[in-house]
């Protein structure tokens, strides 16, 4: 198996700390990360591209052992893009934006993650988990401050008050390491949060589902299916058709001819691998079900007695949906896995992860640098929790769509199912799998509220990620906005051109770059979002140029529109018209400095108003 | 003549919702856990009583004529196919 993929094996070095640790010194660091898996990985280059010295622990040396997590959503890819990673990942992933679901052999519904032109990222790229990690280990090894350690067992956690105390474990020998922070991003067993006896609380699903990677030596067809040249936009009525469409899209069936009474989910990866998911059962055998002769005649009953294949990688899994009560514990930040775990269907997983990492990097990096007080960090947990549950409640509806757990819920999915194809009201209800988006944090303590006057229309609003658009730099390149911002506070500042701009405007950008005062306030970086180019940048700005108009109309802005947007590209607060004094306190809120005031996230259940 | 409105639906007027199979998902969570803890007589019970509040609320007869229809339109005569599932395709 595994023929498509060599693992690298990551030289291992004797630590200079087991020195020190021999010569009678415990080295201390002011932040440790324990996993390097994506989320580890993500918080760590994150850390060390904002300047943040960082030690990053793993106790293998090579990348994840098969496929495992395998679609990355838009605003993961952006964060990539942020983290230097997106590039590799987008040109050797499969794009895709569409997803469609079958009923036997009808088309019930089909949905589509981007229907709108002007990102530069696609609404979902399929990538195997070991090609992911392997460009962002390549990324780390090339940051000086990021002391990745293969090889290093954590065998104990001791919390401190201001700090944890690890004890570590190597080929060359054991020694103590002290961290200011302790990261864990050591997977949904994490040693570290049983080792703290920490609880994470939720449900284990009485399902069983087998994986199958396999590699094609020709472009699959589904059994008994003509290829008869049906296209995306097909109609939902439209029969299932083969070869023609399948390959850039998602696909999953309920109850299809080939896999009869259960469900079947579709992807294509990198290196021609295809990922065919089968529902099993509760009652299947795990491990009998893994055998090739078990899994082969399940995909020829799919593909075609005479469809060429070989087994790349085979797994049994269940799942559970549970989360930790909160993800900071003292001087220890729980990430990814470690903290949350959602079902499979709609690739929350791995996705919500590296927006963990996203959201904890720069809060980390405040803290450590003075520049915010240490409850900045339980923003952290409040907007993560916020965001796990958000996942937590699509993946379990999901789940209990596909998975019934009663006649009567069986009823209702085949009624839905029934009607689908004929209703539009029921194609919205049919839940194969609500696909990753960002969570857009309108509920946290850190953002501004709209000031009464002034009202914005459209999705944004203070807490939700930055939206992309096309612009142009100012050299005239073409290139999109929000390779523009992030790792810093930033304003974004809408305005005619740079020719247009105010003296007293001028002067008013001088101050947040520079603001001074003692302590000094956080610098505010100003992006001039121009409609044209013309003039002189004032100093301490740069442009960019709405080329088409995307940037302000996806804002909601005018001239004399500002956004104030987070290092994450989270949006802070936004005015009308630009007053320092209040994109001052915005900072001052945003990290963490603000009059303490009660973290109240919404409902967890309720559609969030926009 | 009103005619059964089979797009979708759902909602609270007033709150639009970021992504469109919210406020269905919504429903449908609340629908499935009304029937928490009930036997399937007991869900088949609540199921019909839940037929004839909304019938009532509906109340015109020519959309409950249409809703009546298209909810048969996609199930066989029991005598055409005596061992066929009341439901297509229900799983085991």
């Amino acid at each position: 198996m595994l023929s498509t993929y060599t693992y690298p094996r990551f030289a291992t070095r004797r630590a200079a700390d087991l020195d020190a640790h021999q010569a009678g010194r415990t080295a201390r660091h002011p932040v440790v990360v324990v996993g390097a898996g994506p989320v580890g990985l993500a918080t760590a280059i994150d850390l060390a591209q904002q300047g943040q010295p960082v030690v990053l622990l793993d106790d293998d040396d090579t990348v994840s052992v098969g496929s495992r997590g395998l679609c990355y959503a838009k605003r993961t890819l952006e964060v990539l893009d942020r983290l230097g990673c997106g590039a590799p990942v987008v040109a050797k992933g499969v794009t895709w934006n569409v997803g469609r679901t079958f009923f036997g052999e009808r088309e019930v519904f089909h949905f589509n993650l981007l229907p709108e032109a002007g990102h530069e990222r696609p609404g979902m790229v399929n990538l195997q988990q070991y090609y992911l990690e392997q460009y962002l280990v390549e990324r780390a090894q090339a940051l000086p401050n990021l002391d990745l350690r293969w090889k290093t067992q954590v065998t104990q956690v001791t919390p401190q008050t201001d700090g944890v105390l690890l004890a570590l474990n190597t080929a060359d020998g054991p020694y103590p390491l002290q961290a200011d922070w302790l990261v864990a991003a050591d997977g949904a067993r994490s040693p570290i949060r049983r080792q703290l006896g920490l609880d994470i609380e939720g449900q284990v699903f009485q399902d069983r589902f087998l994986i199958a990677d396999v590699v094609m030596k020709a472009e699959p067809g589904l059994a008994g299916v003509p290829a008869d040249g049906g296209q995306p936009g097909d109609g939902p009525d439209a029969p299932l058709r083969g070869r023609a469409r399948l390959g850039q899209e998602r696909w999953f069936w309920f109850d299809p001819p080939f896999h009869r009474h259960q469900s079947v989910l579709l992807h294509r990866e990198a290196d021609n691998v295809w990922r065919i998911d089968f529902q099993l059962g509760w009652d299947a055998d795990p491990e009998a079900e893994k055998q090739p002769e078990r899994v082969i005649p399940r995909i020829q009953a799919m593909l075609g007695a005479d469809a060429e294949f070989t087994l790349e990688w085979v797994s049994v899994y269940t799942f559970q949906c549970r989360r930790m009560a909160r993800f900071r514990h003292g001087r220890v930040l729980f990430a990814g896995d470690a903290a949350h775990q959602v079902s499979p269907f709609g690739a929350r997983g791995a996705n919500s992860g590296i927006q963990d990492a996203d959201n904890l990097a720069w809060k980390l990096k405040l803290v450590l640098q003075g520049l915010a007080p240490e409850t900045l960090l339980d923003s952290y947990s409040d907007e993560r929790v916020t965001a796990a549950d958000e996942n937590l409640l699509n993946s379990t509806r999901s789940t209990d769509f596909i998975t019934p757990k009663s006649a009567v819920s069986r009823d209702f999915r085949n009624a839905v199912l029934t009607l689908a194809s004929e209703h539009a009201f029921a194609r919205a209800l049919v839940n194969s799998g609500r696909l990753s988006v960002p969570t857009h944090l309108v509920g946290s303590a850190l953002n501004t509220a709209d000031l009464p006057a002034d009202s914005f229309a459209g999705p944004l609003q203070p807490g939700s990620p930055l939206a992309d658009a096309p612009v142009a730099s100012a050299s005239g390149q073409p290139s999109w906005l929000l390779r523009h911002t992030g790792n810093r506070f930033q304003l974004l500042l809408f305005v005619e051109s740079p020719a247009a701009i105010d003296a007293a405007t001028r002067t008013a950008l001088a101050r947040l770059a520079d603001p001074g005062g003692q302590p000094p306030a956080m610098p505010v970086h100003t992006l001039l979002v121009a409609k044209r180019g013309s003039g002189a940048v004032p100093p301490g700005c740069t442009l960019v140029v709405d080329s088409e108009g995307l940037a302000a109309r996806r804002c909601d802005a005018r001239t004399g529109t500002a956004y104030l947007l987070r290092p994450d590209q989270h949006v802070a607060g936004r005015w009308r018209k630009l007053d320092t004094a209040a994109v001052q306190a915005a900072v001052a809120r945003a990290s963490g400095r603000a009059q303490a005031q009660p973290a109240a996230l919404p409902p967890l259940a309720t559609a969030q108003p926009v | 003549m009103p005619t059964l409105n089979t797009q979708p639906n759902f909602g609270q007027p007033g709150t639009p919702c970021l992504n469109a199979y919210t406020p269905g998902d919504d429903f449908y969570e609340m629908l499935i856990d009304s029937h928490r803890g009930l036997s399937d007589a007991q869900s088949r019970l609540v199921n019909a009583r839940l037929i004839l509040l909304l019938a009532n609320h509906v109340g015109d007869l020519g959309v409950l004529r249409q809703a009546l229809d298209a909810a048969r339109a996609g199930v066989a005569d029991a005598d055409a196919d005596a061992d066929a599932p009341a439901t297509v395709g229900a799983a085991a």
